[in-house]
């Protein structure tokens, strides 16, 4: 009969090694499926994140032979022969085998300011549909942050994780920035405060993204252009020096009167 | 300890789990940067030699041809070949007038989103592929200078449209055969082909679909950069099958010129 061995990190902030467990294979099974073979049978205390099992809610994310990958999708007979490499998300804390404290996540989503409208015209805010499509591709975000846990820049550099708030988040200032109701010019923030500049638009989060979102040529470079626009652009600078205006108002949203 | 002042309490510089190795990845991921390093290479390597040549870029009326290579088109010096001249003329240049001109390719092309993403990795190796660590110890990405100012591209992809005009000038002229009338010869497709694929390169350029429409906070209210920024928006997905695509066809376009020039080659007429 088929095997499968798969070699699983164990271990707490304290250290740990690989376990290597060798199970039958199952066909048409996820990673997933036996990471939970492998607790019913021979580890009953191997912890690991799950939810959903379908993609969606982005709590099994790991790494799979090296590869930032969810465990749901991840089917085993598409990797190569030979053993499967199971290691916690490199970037963040280990907290216990493949369980890893995402909070650095949470913090940085917490640091971007909310979207700012202008008051509500008497007849409501209407808003137009090419208007709020590019953010929805952003929207279809399952935050499971496996762009954050490849992202180089923590990934490599533990000291960047202070002024740096990663592919996820840098995405989430382009979509309010892109945002059509949104008054806040979110420019200098991007580049002053969460280190747009330290991406180098290698796009291994547009890789690794279990939503196929491209966060790099969509969010990131958009973002960077936008920052040029305000900071880099002898031309836009004298245009904003010659009009008076240094940052978008409330009256340029897109506050639509009623029809 | 580090730690980051919001209410989730993160304390910075916790273990991390797994092993302590650059990568585990199994694949071959080390393809990409290879390749990278080899086209580049042989590219800079040519294009250094043809530059210096100072001979063999323009094929005249002598032979009934009008063609010019892209690495010597305009050429502004006082001692181009006779025909190739662009009209405006620098005196006292003493090097090889493609010297005066590539720079600007150059910045444009190194200043490239697309190539930005192949040399950091390729030959920066930061990092050499995803899920590979770095090849340096600290890390400030395009913060400071001297990356920061790759914030210039899109000053280059201005100057990328006038050599774009040039050239497609350079292939109008192609269709003349001095002497003959007009008509098709393979120089003048490779010509065409080559500023085809130089518009394609510039078009689906990142700071062209910004500025042209993306930059825009309300594409409802400006129709024309609505329309333009949907037909501009999948090809740029492209950008870098066209990157490669015009970076080698304008090296074997000097090659064909050159060949040519040098006699080694005629000139096919097709009609
Ligand atoms: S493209 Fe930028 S944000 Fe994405 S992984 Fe690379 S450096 Fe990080
Ligand atoms: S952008 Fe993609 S990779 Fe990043 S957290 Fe969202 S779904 Fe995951
Ligand atoms: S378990 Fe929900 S994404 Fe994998
Ligand atoms: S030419 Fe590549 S992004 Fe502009």
């Amino acid at each position: 009969m088929a095997e499968v061995t798969m070699r699983v990190w164990r271990g707490d902030a304290s250290g740990g090694d690989f376990e290597t467990y060798t199970l039958p294979k199952n066909e048409g099974e996820v990673v997933l499926d036996v990471v939970h073979r492998i607790q019913a049978t021979e580890a009953p205390d191997l912890a690991c994140r799950w939810n959903c099992k379908a993609g969606k809610c982005g709590s099994c994310s790991a790494e799979i032979n090296g590869k930032p990958s969810l465990m749901c999708m991840t089917r085993v007979d598409e990797l190569p022969e030979g053993p499967i490499t199971v290691t916690p998300m490199k970037t963040f804390p280990i907290i216990r085998d493949l369980v890893t404290d995402v909070s650095f996540n949470f913090a940085m989503a917490e640091k971007i300011p909310a979207l700012l409208p202008p008051p509500m015209p008497a007849e409501g805010y209407r808003m137009f549909q090419e208007d709020v499509q590019r953010g929805q591709e952003f929207r279809k975000c399952i935050e499971c942050f496996l762009c954050q846990d490849v992202c180089h820049v923590i990934r490599d550099h533990e000291d960047n994780k202070e002024h740096y708030a990663g592919p996820r988040f840098l995405m989430r200032i382009a979509e309010l920035e892109m945002h059509p109701l949104d008054t806040n010019d979110r420019r200098e923030y991007a580049r002053e405060e969460m280190g747009l500049g330290f991406c180098n638009i290698t796009k291994c989060c547009t890789e690794v993204c279990p939503e196929g979102i491209h966060i790099t040529d969509n969010a990131l470079i958009a973002l960077k252009e936008r920052v040029v626009d305000a900071h880099y652009d002898p031309v836009a600078w004298l245009g904003r020096k010659i009009l008076r205006r240094t940052k978008r108002t409330a009256a340029e949203a897109a506050v639509q009167p009623a029809p | 300890m580090a730690t980051l002042e919001t209410s989730t309490k993160v304390v910075l510089g916790g273990a991390r789990g797994g092993p302590d190795a650059p990568t585990l990845r199994t694949d071959r991921w080390w393809i990409q940067p290879v390749a990278t390093v080899s086209i580049l290479t042989a590219f800079v390597i040519y294009s250094t030699w043809a530059a210096f040549q100072n001979k063999n870029y323009y094929v005249g009326a002598n032979v009934h041809r009008d063609l010019i290579s892209p690495f010597y088109s305009p050429c502004l010096t006082d001692h181009c070949v006779p025909g190739s001249s662009a009209g405006f003329i620098l005196h006292g240049w003493p090097l090889s007038p493609a010297l005066l001109i590539l720079i600007f390719p150059l910045g444009f092309r190194l200043s490239c989103y697309y190539y930005r993403r192949s040399y950091y990795r390729a030959f920066w190796w930061s990092p050499p592929s995803c899920a590979v660590a770095d090849a340096h110890p600290t890390y400030s990405g395009e913060t400071r200078f001297p990356l920061i100012m790759q914030n210039v591209h899109r000053w280059f992809f201005y100057f990328g449209v006038l050599f774009n005009i040039m050239l497609t000038y350079d292939a109008v002229r192609a269709f003349q055969q001095p002497g003959l009338g007009w008509g098709v010869t393979v120089g003048t497709v490779v010509l065409v082909v080559n500023a085809t694929l130089l518009w394609m390169y510039s078009l689906t350029c990142h700071a062209c679909r910004h500025l042209f429409g993306g930059g825009s906070r309300r594409l409802s209210a400006h129709k024309l950069r609505a329309r333009f920024w949907q037909f501009v928006s999948p090809l740029n997905a492209k950008h870098m099958n066209f990157a490669w695509a015009s970076l080698i066809f304008v090296a074997l376009t000097d090659v064909y010129v050159r060949l040519v020039a040098s006699g080694v080659l005629t000139d096919y007429k097709l009609f």
